[in-house]
């Protein structure tokens, strides 16, 4: 049986390798870009004023995406949230304290850290990097806290106001390009500014800061479900 | 033989990191090393969807002082696979998320984490 098992794994598998090796075959790398790419490329500069045309794309070219991709983000932790429900909310689970060493440290670090977490996310028009990178980073400093302070200190009061807020304003955004601009999350709802500097490319700079506090609050709010459950016996 | 260049480099890590994920979501018996898997898989699209908008001798979609701005598309990258790898990415942590969560709600409830102690499905 286990002989059977195995064969019919094989045979999947070497099929599989084959198809791609088919597929590895025929591919050519592209010397020109595409119909798509060069308008962004050409256009994109001087329709949103952003320097990173991957930011133009994320935020207004393809906006809607990623107004959805955040919705799934919000989806995943309210579901996660939800399953991981502790039935008896003010159970608290034996966990040593932190070492002096840590709590020094963290305090030294979780400030620095959501400072690079913040230039990230508004800078994201100028440079590598943007909502979702700086997001990620904050999320970080979250789960510093989390093993360096005791986690019953931190609520949830907070990251949910965070993430309800920065939603309601992306939505607001967006709507507000319908009013005063050419249609939803048009980023002229501000002027473009000079190009290549701070305040510029319209609304892209605080949609996407907004996009970054929404995605660290997710993150965190999912980080803390799973952690309250940590050591959990039932 | 074709020139080995940057991006056929990429596509065979790719394709070969397809192979091991579909492998691992097949043979394992443990739920965490499905997850696992299927992490893998997901990095594997996001390696094939960056080689696909690859060209060489070119840089990255920012216009800075490195690219003319009025020639930026002769000498950047495809900006459009970036983008979505972004999106990919962050979809990609929510998913394991929560299939972490499923394993550990069932866990709870077995106290098993082997597939074949769940016959709940089986016919």
């Amino acid at each position: 049986m286990k002989i059977l098992k195995n064969s019919i794994l094989l045979v999947l598998l070497g099929f599989m390798t084959w198809m791609l090796f088919n597929l590895y075959k025929d591919y050519d790398s592209r010397d020109t870009l595409n119909d798509t790419a060069r308008y962004y490329a050409e256009k994109g500069p001087d329709e949103t004023g952003a320097a990173n045309l991957v930011t133009s794309v994320v935020v207004t070219y393809r906006g809607l995406d990623t107004l959805g991709e955040v919705t799934i983000l919000f989806l995943v932790s309210a579901i996660i949230g939800l399953l991981l429900k502790t039935e008896n909310g003010t159970r608290k689970t034996a966990m040593r304290a932190s070492s002096e060493f840590m709590i020094t440290a963290a305090k030294l670090l979780i400030p620095m850290i959501s400072l690079i977490g913040v230039y990230i996310f508004v800078n994201g028009h100028l440079t590598p990097g943007g909502g979702f990178q700086g997001g990620a980073i904050l999320a970080s400093t979250f789960i510093l806290l989390l093993i360096s302070i005791s986690r019953n200190k931190i609520g949830h009061k907070v990251l949910e106001l965070t993430e309800a807020l920065s939603g309601l304003s992306f939505v607001l955004i967006g709507i507000l390009g319908v009013i005063l601009a050419a249609g939803f999350l048009d980023n002229k709802i501000l002027g473009t500014g000079t190009f290549g500097s701070l305040l510029s490319a319209g609304a892209i700079p605080i949609i996407y800061s907004l996009i970054g506090l929404k995605v660290g609050a997710e993150l965190s709010t999912i980080i803390l479900e799973l952690n309250q459950v940590q050591g959990k016996e039932d | 033989m074709k020139y080995l260049g940057l991006e056929y480099i990429t596509v065979i890590a790719g394709f070969l990191l397809l192979i091991v994920g579909l492998w691992g979501i097949i043979s394992q018996k443990n739920i965490i090393k499905m997850i696992i898997s299927f992490s893998i898989i997901d990095t594997s699209i996001h390696l094939l969807l960056v080689a696909i908008g690859f060209i060489r001798n070119r840089t990255a979609p920012i216009i800075d002082s490195s690219v003319d701005k009025l020639k930026a598309a002769d000498q950047i990258t495809d900006p459009l696979p970036q983008a979505l790898v972004l999106t990919a990415i962050v979809i990609g942590i929510g998913i394991t998320g929560l299939m972490l969560t499923y394993a550990l709600k069932l866990y709870r409830q077995n106290k098993s984490l082997e597939i074949n102690q769940y016959k709940s499905l089986k016919w």
